[in-house]
């Protein structure tokens, strides 16, 4: 009987080629993944774009001094020129100092909408996955309250309710910016929390999870160690995409006349400002709708790439 | 349903029992329920105790239940594939288990995986302690499950099919892993398991389980000798032998038919209707689990 399992020799030491093991360098799950994205040429030059406009706004403004409220109106409407490279607006304001700045404004209300609508949807996706049951069914109905609302009417009438009073508790510029945030990230948030929570359902039954729990892992350590970074790789995915719908909403706020103040150029107000004079002025509205084209254009590309190098399924 | 039904299974210290029969049996059940790791709801325990150390563990709650888990008792699962988390290094997977049950730092628990790895025989394990679970072999993996069962020094170990995934001969490494930390450790090994040839090596005391019941207990040598539940014995009828004359011309025996479903288990013996000493008898009451000889139980009124 004790012949039926053959024994083997080898008992300690398993047979597997040690020298090998140890040359082979340290594939990390973020080096495969950045492997796997330098093979998807158009996201790696959309990040090298993506950067380009980053750093520009970021740094821009030290190098292209000229001040974004200088009016000189011998220079109105003109022309990209030496003196302008990007011409100028209907006060002779420079258009490549006011783009720079407000790329700045409209990057970080995409970037600060992204983290509002990732944190909570992630959180909601998260509590709903992970309790299932009567708290997933009213979060999921919750969720879906949300999606069914129309966007475009509530932003409105929420800015017109709150502008004034968060004007007057943080100054015209903060309050503006933390309400478009809060509101552009509070209705994005949706798409993420079903996406957290379908992870998770499937997730949470696999054997790893099953196996940190028999090893006495609490059910807040099991959610936070081994469930949610296991389901970040498409959160990341999602969060690059609200990236770019979070500044085509501010433009379009903006374009409204709803979104900052007009001495505030974000790209969207630069936009509004320009409409009227179209036809003679072609450049003021060009170079904006550039701005934005390019960058939403960009950060999608880049989501594209991050979503083949995160996706395990896929062979790249 | 009652997936397990009037089990009653005693371990002593630094005793290796094995736990055997079909799948769909109950085995695995019974042994996620000593650690409540079946989900309640839907899951309950209608009745009955787990008795660890003197201490009823049913009405504890999940707290007490963690400090349990891994501390006193281990858990080695049957799918080392797919057990371990993917974004770790198996490292931080033994060292999270030490830092939760031990509080040590990070580095001590790390020093103290390396020292695990190196325990359960994988080679280099200062380098291996940085790799990911995807780098490992299903068996090295399994080791590496071990290595975290047995990182906190669990009096009970409990090993759910542990080589049902592995190919033949790294189930003999991993059984010899087992019964060597057993040895070096000293604590005891609830193996559960369907091949009665794993039995027979590593057991002292066999359970057999039959349709959620306990069928036949004995030492493995009585077992073995002198089985008496005609399930037990069409079991070790149906291991492959190579010693018998003619084993290569004869058919392998197996037992007729399938487990029945628990949603409706027949009357009397739930053998009954794949036994061949079956009567009338069998199927009009339940056989109750008598002593036939010291240590050896039985469910049989045969």
């Amino acid at each position: 009987m004790a012949g039926s399992i053959p024994a083997s020799a080898t008992a300690d030491g398993a047979p597997v080629p040690a020298a090998a093991a140890a040359q082979r360098p340290l594939v990390s799950p973020w080096a495969e993944a950045w492997r796997r994205f330098r093979k998807h040429r158009l996201a790696v030059v959309s990040a090298v774009i993506l950067a380009f406009i980053i750093l520009a706004v970021l740094f821009g403004p030290f190098i292209w001094t000229v001040p974004i409220n200088e009016i000189d109106f011998r220079a109105r409407l003109q022309g990209p020129s030496w003196d302008h490279p990007l011409g100028t607006d209907d006060l002779g304001q420079d258009l490549l100092a006011r783009m720079l700045y407000g790329g700045r404004i409209s990057l970080a209300v995409g970037f600060a909408a992204m983290l509002v609508a990732v944190l909570i949807g992630t959180t909601v996706g998260a509590v709903a996955g992970i309790a299932s049951g009567p708290v997933d069914a009213a979060l999921m109905w919750v969720t879906d309250l949300f999606l069914s609302l129309p966007e475009l009417p509530l932003l409105l009438l929420v800015i017109y309710l709150f502008r004034e009073p968060l004007r007057a508790l943080v100054g015209p510029e903060m309050g503006i910016f933390i309400l478009i945030v809060a509101v552009i990230g509070g209705f994005r948030w949706m798409p993420v929390a079903r996406l957290v929570r379908a992870q998770f359902f499937s997730l949470r039954e696999k054997e790893f999870v099953e196996a940190a729990r028999a090893l006495g892992a609490s059910t807040p350590r099991l959610v936070v160690r081994h469930i949610l970074p296991n389901a970040l790789g498409p959160v990341i995915v999602a969060a690059t995409i609200d990236i770019a719908a979070a500044i085509i909403a501010e433009s379009t706020l903006s374009f409204l006349g709803l979104g900052f103040p007009p001495d505030v150029p974000t790209w969207g107000r630069l936009l509004y400002d320009a409409k009227d004079q179209l036809d003679y002025a072609p450049h003021w509205a060009l170079f904006p709708g550039l701005a934005i084209f390019l960058t939403v254009l960009t950060i999608n590309f880049v989501g594209d790439g991050l979503r083949d190098a995160l996706d395990p399924r896929r062979v790249v | 349903m009652r997936a397990v039904d009037g089990v009653d299974i005693r371990i002593g210290a630094g005793e290796t029992v094995c736990v055997v029969g079909e799948s769909g049996c109950g085995k695995t059940v019974t042994a996620m329920t000593v650690l409540k790791l079946i989900a309640m709801p839907p899951g309950k325990i209608v009745a009955g105790r787990i008795l660890w150390r003197g201490r009823d563990l049913v009405p504890l709650d999940t707290d007490s239940m963690r400090k349990i888990r891994a501390r006193e008792i281990g858990i080695v699962f049957q799918e080392p594939m797919t057990s371990l988390n993917p974004v770790f290094t198996v490292g931080e997977q033994i060292a999270e288990v030490l830092r939760l049950h031990e509080g040590l730092s990070r580095r001590a628990a790390l020093d103290r995986a390396t020292e695990m790895l190196r325990l359960v025989h994988i080679p280099n394990p200062q380098r291996r302690v940085h790799d990911y679970p995807h780098q490992f072999s299903g068996g090295m993996r399994q080791r590496v499950m071990i290595a975290m069962a047995l990182a906190c020094n669990p009096k009970l170990v409990i090993a759910d099919e542990p080589t049902t995934a592995l190919d033949v001969t790294i189930q003999a490494q991993i059984l010899d892993l087992i019964a060597e930390m057993k040895e070096r450790l000293g604590m005891a090994v609830m193996l559960i398991t369907h091949a009665m040839g794993v039995v027979a090596e590593v057991a002292q005391r066999v359970v057999v389980m039959y349709a959620g019941k306990v069928v036949e207990e004995a030492p493995v040598g009585e077992l073995f000798a002198n089985p008496r539940h005609p399930y037990t014995q069409g079991l070790i009828r149906s291991i492959p032998r190579l010693d018998r004359a003619g084993a290569g011309k004869a058919r392998l025996e197996a037992i007729p038919g399938t487990v029945p479903s628990l949603l409706a288990p027949p009357p009397g013996c739930r053998f009954a209707p794949r036994c061949r000493h079956a009567t009338e008898a069998c199927r009009a009451a339940e056989p109750p689990l008598r002593e036939v000889a010291p240590g050896h139980k039985v469910a049989c009124i045969l």
